[in-house]
């Protein structure tokens, strides 16, 4: 039976939906605007008997996180901007060894130490492999804290079942937010699935590493690790699309920037506009051929991005392998170092682009 | 007839890749040993680092775990508490625990982490061919060092001693030194690791044996010179013995107790 909503900030109901996921072991460091996480996640899991730790630096909490990770136990780390670049090494690692586990990066404003409002300029380095070598890994981008639940509970089942982290891209207003959550029921740690591979389960030893040093050896793993990414792509690509059908322009957009730009298809549609919103909700692996799709039918695009255009990059290289490519249209509007746009502004954006 | 002495049933019987006269072969075998003793082959987990030292996989017939250089006590802190009835052993270079790691050792050993660091202290990065680590000696010479370390216009700093900085922490409840230059040493060091072994079991907090290894290689000395430098360079600025030990009072029968007062 489903639970009755509650009223709950993002970055609690990312951490009860992690715990209720059956999330066993966290590791945290503070930073704004993702605190309200780690302290959930001291009070919670401690009083449930679960491992909590603050560790001393972004450095040593995923490096904890691939501990827990190796002996297959769930586990999870949240941070904002500037720690999860600290986190990249300890990514790359998890992705080299093949292990689960799930990272939450409330992203705020950058380059450098840069402000503490949200902001989605992280989005090359979540999607890209922020880390060194060869790899991807999952990204969801959460809408609402009713989103950020559901992903976040999902993840910690993604990321067993390809072997590999999957990463919730919110922002500091997904976190900070307080919205109507229905959380996901409780899994019974009985039925999480076996990991034959991991440490401290006895019968033979078991090596978890990500070093081969002979190339070609090295050079298969990655390949077969880039074929089960051929898997992920078709079997775990999501999105949204509102209005596409009737649409002369169609926004782009993900996380914060999707309400915004869902505001202005509603603002739009009173001044007798029509407008549509394409929301990837997976930005690895990216909504691509859909995108192409659309392209080949004649949809013009309108990114819209809390960054000087990142995500942009994507809807580019996905409408370019369509049939009409060389005609396909995507402009952008972004703003950046904290500033949310406004409805207004994105509306008046897209008359612009449309002479209207 | 009963086997008193053989190859110790968790390291594998296969020739290492490391150099003659290299002390991390006989350093992996003591802790072999001490696992086959108290019989926990089947519960322990290695964390190998990187250094010469990560080719765990290969040599150890129980699991292990691999983690970034500097990292291991981090991904010791991960596993340990996910298997908490297992043996942890943290195995770590020089380079790795006291330069690029020096934040993960601290922490994990005061937040008294039931782990044991096994630091191999051969002052010198081996495996990338000789470079200046922070045990490395005043005047030793490395290749990013070539005239000697130098604390004072060079401005190298000093050589550090990990179990006397570790002692101050109160997190910390086991810190011995031994070398294996000499059969006496190895035979007093496989002792070390066996009480912070039987410790660690007993749940009883941070534990760390460092030991002083050659590195004929990196020296640019025959195995042999190694050990005489060892011998009349290291073991007179690395003090070999138990630097801490809180365990021995409290785990001590009553009687050896009423003995000692
Ligand atoms: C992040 C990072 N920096 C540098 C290196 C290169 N590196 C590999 S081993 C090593 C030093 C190892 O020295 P030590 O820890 O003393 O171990 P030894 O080989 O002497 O046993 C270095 C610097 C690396 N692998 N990763
Ligand atoms: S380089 Fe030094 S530490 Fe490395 S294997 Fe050779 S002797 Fe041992
Ligand atoms: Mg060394």
């Amino acid at each position: 039976m489903a639970e009755e909503k509650k009223l709950m900030k993002g970055n609690e109901a990312i951490g009860e939906a992690a715990i209720r996921a059956g999330c066993r072991a966290y590791f945290g460091y503070p930073i704004t605007p993702q605190n309200e996480l780690t302290a959930y996640m001291a009070k919670n899991m401690l009083d449930k008997k679960r491992v909590f730790i603050q560790a001393e630096s972004e450095v040593a909490a995923i490096n904890m996180v691939y501990g827990a990770a190796a002996t297959g136990t769930r586990t999870m780390t949240s941070s904002s901007s500037p720690g999860m670049s600290l986190k990249q090494e300890g990514i790359s690692y998890l992705c080299g060894a093949d292990l689960p586990a799930v990272l939450v990066n409330v992203a705020r404003s950058g380059p450098g130490l840069g402000g503490i409002s949200p902001g989605q300029g992280d989005y090359f380095q979540a999607t890209r492999g922020g880390g060194h070598g060869d790899y991807y890994h999952m990204v969801f981008a959460p809408k609402s804290v009713q989103e950020a639940a559901d992903l976040t509970y999902e993840a910690f089942d993604l990321a067993d079942k390809w072997r590999m982290p999957a990463m919730i891209l919110a922002d500091g207003l997904i976190g900070q937010m307080m919205e109507g959550v229905v959380l996901p029921e409780e899994r019974d740690l009985a039925s999480l699935p076996e990991k034959p591979w991991a440490a401290g389960q006895g019968g033979g030893p078991r090596h978890v590493s990500s070093c081969i040093l002979v190339p070609e050896e090295l050079e298969a793993a990655v390949r077969v690790r880039f074929a089960r990414y051929e898997e992920v792509r078709k079997a775990e690509t999501r999105f949204e699309e509102v209005n596409i059908e009737k649409a002369e322009l169609v926004f782009v957009a993900y996380g914060t920037s999707s309400r915004v730009a869902l505001g202005a298809v509603e603002l739009a549609k009173k001044a007798g506009m029509e407008l549509g919103l394409f929301r990837p909700i997976s930005l690895w692996p990216f909504p691509s051929a859909r995108l192409a799709e659309l392209a080949a039918k004649g949809k013009r695009f309108l990114a819209v991005e809390m960054s000087m255009g990142q995500m942009v990059e994507d809807v580019r290289l996905s409408v370019a392998s369509s049939a009409g490519a060389g005609k396909a249209d995507v402009q952008f509007y972004g703003r950046c170092g904290g500033v949310i746009p406004s409805e207004e502004e994105v509306l008046a954006e897209a008359r612009r682009i449309l002479g209207k | 007839m009963e086997l008193t002495y053989g190859h110790p049933k968790s390291l594998k019987p296969i020739q290492t890749k490391y150099c003659p006269g290299c002390g991390h072969g006989v350093i992996h075998r003591l802790v072999c040993e001490v696992i086959d003793e108290l019989g926990v082959q089947e519960r322990s987990v290695i964390m190998n680092p990187v250094g010469c030292s990560i080719w765990a996989d290969l040599y150890f017939d129980f699991d292990s775990v691999q983690v970034p250089h500097g990292r291991t006590p981090a991904g010791a802190t991960g596993v340990k508490r996910c298997l908490p009835d297992h043996l942890v052993v943290c195995y770590q270079g020089d380079g790795d625990l006291a330069a690029i790691g020096t934040a993960e050792i601290i922490h994990a050993a005061n937040r008294g982490e039931h782990f044991t660091g096994i630091f191999v202290n051969n002052a010198i990065y081996g495996m990338t061919g000789g470079q200046m680590a922070p045990t490395t000696l005043i005047g030793q010479k490395a290749t990013t060092a070539p005239y000697g370390r130098d604390p004072g216009e060079a401005g190298m700093g000093y050589p550090i001693r990990v179990c006397e900085l570790l002692a101050t922490l109160e997190g910390t409840r086991y810190l011995a030194r031994g070398a294996v230059n000499t059969a006496a040493n190895t035979r007093k060091t496989k002792q070390y690791i066996k009480k912070a072994f039987e410790m660690q079991l007993r749940g009883e907090g941070f534990g760390l044996v460092e030991i002083l290894s050659p590195c004929p290689t990196n020296w640019a000395m025959k195995p042999g010179e190694a050990v005489e430098w060892l011998e009349e360079n290291m073991i007179s600025f690395y003090k070999l013995g138990e630097v801490k030990n809180t365990i021995d009072a409290a785990s001590a029968s009553p009687a050896t107790k009423e003995a000692t007062r």
